[in-house]
């Protein structure tokens, strides 16, 4: 599978996506929440053909079906295997310390050993999240790791140390 | 008749008009600019002078028209994207300025206009409008085509240039020495550098600083903030609109998002008074000599414009029928092209205003419609479709 990203700026990012199948699927996903899914030309591959508008309420209820149980499937499957292995799911309040800074600023792994894994924004789910991504008051970060990993994430994000 | 009734009338009058003309505008599938630009040109002076009481109101509302115009641009384009343009597509950058300015410069020169005129005739022709042509692409469906990063990763550049190009102009306009220019000039850039790299480390404390769950208090807080450091860039000399955009620039993607919708309503206001106080100072006699000039520079600049989306659509590897829409759709110019006609106005040229206004009423025009029917025309360089 081939996933390809492009920064849109102005309006959001554009991802791509060649199937096993060999169809060329495009989304873009705009910055207000909404998105267009395309189908691109057989002829001219640059462009883009039989789009699906989608605004903020629309994409959610795709990105739910699509994306939400599975993420949450994963997540229970992972825990059943690998025994010790927990995970949590932490709020970040607006105003704290990491309202607004990108993720990789926690240094959840380097300090705790915990791995965040997901962050949770509204009905969004931004799997795999990267250092780079921006935390904002209102998220809630899905962290896997050891119970006192968890802990010790726990209380670093709220800032008490 | 009493004063204030006078203002009040002539003010819900002139709104109730620029909502028609929007409309009108919008079901043609074209940006208003042009048509508020020329209503405000029959208004004006030499013709009907309807709006005289306002006037005052107007100019100094066509101030601030221009700060929010230019703080809503800063807040376009987050720093990380202005980055990954520059790091990506500065060639394609280079290219528009090198064939974009140099016409209008010329014509300038040409039209007898002192250089600091061509020189802002250079910016005129140089910058598409972003607006027009962002929503261009939306409506559209070109969203998801492999041409658009390109193109608009051209409209962000060309979006930074313009922090640099207006100190630069603003300099030049007042007329001092070329040592100077090159002290604002250096000036502009540090203050650019300086507020992007601040934003990237320390641009959440500004957004936590205006942020609050009340959008009243945000609004307050957002204007008051850029209404003052526009006016210190206006002190030291550089442009009110400059320091705005610098504000733009400096807040966070995730309070930009918030701003924007904030911001929307009053922005779309203010540059609507703008637009009509830039028309209204035009004498309409000076439109109809002024446009053969005007025509022929925006037959130039809309080769010139083909070239620039053709040469960034093809570093993406996009194919020719991708590489004529993104040239198309670069072509309009508006409200950034008025802005900077605004200024050398201003600044005692004002013969400019004429040519300017001739221009972007073209080409606000002429860029949506054409784009629009070259997707069809390019059909004929697609390879045959495949059998069966």
């Amino acid at each position: 599978m081939d996933l390809e990203e492009t920064l849109l700026p102005g309006v959001g990012v554009r991802y791509e996506l060649r199937t096993r199948s060999g169809q060329q699927l495009g989304i873009v996903v705009q910055r207000e929440g909404g998105a267009e899914i395309a189908v691109y030309d057989q002829r001219d591959p640059d462009s883009a053909r039989g789009m699906f508008r989608l605004d903020p309420e629309e994409a959610d209820a795709v990105a739910e079906v699509l994306g939400a149980p599975r993420l949450t499937q994963r997540f229970a499957d992972l825990s059943r295997e690998v025994p010790g292995l927990e995970s949590a799911r932490f709020p970040i309040r607006p105003g704290s310390p990491f309202d607004g800074r990108p993720m990789g600023d926690t240094r959840a792994r380097t300090l705790t050993g915990c791995s965040i894994v997901a962050i949770v924004r509204d009905a969004d789910v931004v799997p795999s999240p990267r250092p780079g991504d921006l935390l904002h008051g209102g998220d809630v970060l899905v962290a896997i790791g050891s119970d006192a990993g968890l802990q010790q994430l726990d209380r670093h994000l709220s800032g008490q140390d | 008749m009493d004063q204030v009734a006078k203002l009040l009338l002539e003010l819900g009058l002139l709104f109730l008009g620029l909502a028609l003309l929007g409309l009108v505008a919008r079901r043609l599938g074209l940006s208003p600019v042009p048509f508020v630009l020329l209503a405000a040109v029959a208004l004006g002076d030499g013709g009907l002078g309807a709006v005289r009481t306002a006037e005052p109101f107007l100019a100094a509302a066509a101030q601030i028209g221009v700060v929010l115009l230019l703080l809503t641009l800063g807040l376009e384009f987050s720093a990380t994207e202005l980055f990954a343009s520059f790091h990506r597509h500065s060639s394609s950058g280079l290219v528009d300025l090198v064939l974009n300015a140099p016409p209008g410069f010329v014509a300038g020169l040409l039209l007898g206009l002192p250089w600091q005129g061509a020189l802002a005739l250079a910016g005129i022709t140089w910058i598409s409008s972003s607006g027009i042509v962002a929503r261009l692409l939306g409506d559209l469906g070109r969203l998801a085509n492999r041409e658009t990063p390109a193109v608009l990763a051209v409209l962000v550049l060309e979006d930074l240039a313009m922090a640099l190009f207006l100190p630069l102009l603003v300099v030049a306009l007042a007329g001092k020495g070329p040592g100077s220019a090159l002290a604002g000039v250096g000036l502009a850039v540090g203050a650019v550098l300086l507020v992007l790299l601040a934003a990237q480390r320390h641009g959440h404390r500004l957004g936590r600083l205006l942020s609050h769950r009340d959008d009243e208090q945000v609004l307050l807080r957002l204007v008051g903030l850029t209404l003052l450091v526009a006016g210190l860039a206006q002190l030291v000399g550089a442009s009110a609109g400059v320091g705005a955009f610098l504000v733009g620039l400096a807040l966070p993607a995730s309070f930009a998002d918030r701003a924007r919708a904030i911001l929307a309503p009053l922005r779309d206001l203010f540059a609507a008074t703008f637009f009509v106080a830039f028309g209204l100072a035009i004498d309409p006699h000076a439109i109809l000599p002024a446009l053969p000039a005007a025509l022929a520079l925006a037959a130039v600049t809309t080769a010139t414009k083909v070239g620039t989306g053709w040469y960034a659509a093809r570093r993406e590897g996009v194919g020719v029928p991708g590489r004529l829409r993104a040239g198309t759709a670069l072509i309009a110019r508006g409200e950034f092209s008025i802005v900077i006609a605004g200024l050398a106005v201003a600044a005692g040229i004002p013969d400019i205003g004429p040519v300017a206004t001739g221009y972007v009423l073209v080409l606000a025009v002429a860029g949506p419609v054409l784009t629009r029917f070259v997707a069809p025309l390019t059909a004929r360089f697609l390879p045959a479709p495949a059998p069966g």
